[in-house]
């Protein structure tokens, strides 16, 4: 299950690649799409159901909405030449890969194995299906332990949507 | 905003109406199944997205539907406030979000208390959120060009 997880990753790191350097906007939006969709099949593999459908059809949704937006817009990106300065850009990537790599070694050694330290609500959520009464963890968790954390989101999107109408509308309700 | 040929427009007919009945079913049975409030909202505006890209010439039906759609939405999370607040007020536990409705089994479809009246009201907030985003970015550009 791990090779193939690993396979995902580099389809995405691939997918988000060739979106920035494709030649017009259309082409990059869709491949960044590999990556919304590798996602999906990740969190699959790492059996996460609940999250996959969210992303599968937000990403649609994003998809189609960027796809609108570029349609009605200017398709062909202003393409930067390439310069001394994109030879530092290498160097500098290239030195930090070396450092993050010694660094995370250095760190994952000396960690406990994932989640031994942090099980102890986990352990207290997977018995809450007796307190909740709900077959699927997920939204007994989400709805009943968590439902402070669901209002806050519920209300995030409120504040979105108040955002957009705001900042979209030329005329006012009543019209003039 | 232009809308698709006639193909586009017979296929959406049929099958935007079982989109919205999917979406349905991952909303009522989100205790039960994966999914829940947030992805089924987000199920039912992709059929809506779907009909408003396919018959696009219907501008000032969509501007009555904004407002009704605002209207959803703000109700929604008032409602989802609301159920908060009784189980801070009738539930002998006076804690919010308490959970007072009877459980019953676990795995039938009324059980849970009040864990699905949540799932609807969610789903419908979500729903209406990113209908009115998605009409919004349609309309005002339309008013711009106007």
């Amino acid at each position: 299950m791990e090779i193939y997880l690993i396979i995902m990753l580099i389809l995405m790191i691939c997918g988000s690649l060739f979106s920035l350097h494709a030649k017009d906007l259309l082409s990059a939006v869709i491949s960044y799409g590999i990556v919304g969709f590798g996602l999906v099949i990740s969190f699959l593999l790492l059996q996460a159901p609940d999250l996959a459908i969210v992303q599968v059809v937000i990403e649609i949704v994003t998809l189609v909405i960027m796809i609108a937006v570029i349609k009605d817009t200017t398709e062909v990106q202003d393409k930067q030449t390439a310069s001394f300065s994109q030879f530092i850009y290498l160097l500098v990537l290239l030195l930090f890969t070396i450092a993050f790599y010694l660094a995370f070694d250095k760190i994952s050694g000396s960690l406990s194995p994932f989640g031994q330290h942090t099980t102890r609500m986990a352990t207290a959520y997977t018995q809450g299906v007796h307190e909740t009464g709900s077959a699927n963890l997920v939204t007994g968790i989400v709805f009943g332990f968590r439902g402070y954390d669901t209002l806050g989101e519920a209300t995030v999107l409120f504040t979105a949507v108040i955002g957009v109408l705001t900042i979209l509308r030329l005329k006012g309700k009543k019209g003039e | 905003m232009k809308g698709m040929t006639i193909i586009v427009r017979k296929v959406t007919q049929f099958i935007a109406p079982i989109i919205f009945l999917f979406g349905l079913y991952i909303v009522f049975y989100g205790h039960l199944t994966p999914g829940g409030g947030f992805a089924g909202g987000v199920i039912m505006a992709s059929a809506f997205i779907l009909q408003i890209l396919a018959n696009g010439e219907i501008l000032d039906k969509l501007r009555q539907e904004e407002s009704g759609l605002e209207f959803l939405e703000s109700g929604a999370i008032l409602g989802f406030l609301i159920i908060a607040g009784l189980g801070l007020i009738i539930s002998s536990s006076f804690v919010f979000f308490s959970n007072f409705i009877n459980k019953g089994i676990v795995g039938k479809l009324l059980s849970a208390g009040m864990i699905p009246l949540e799932n609807i009201i969610v789903g419908t907030e979500v729903c209406a959120a990113i209908t009115t985003i998605f009409i919004a970015l349609v309309v005002f550009k339309d008013e711009v060009a106007l």
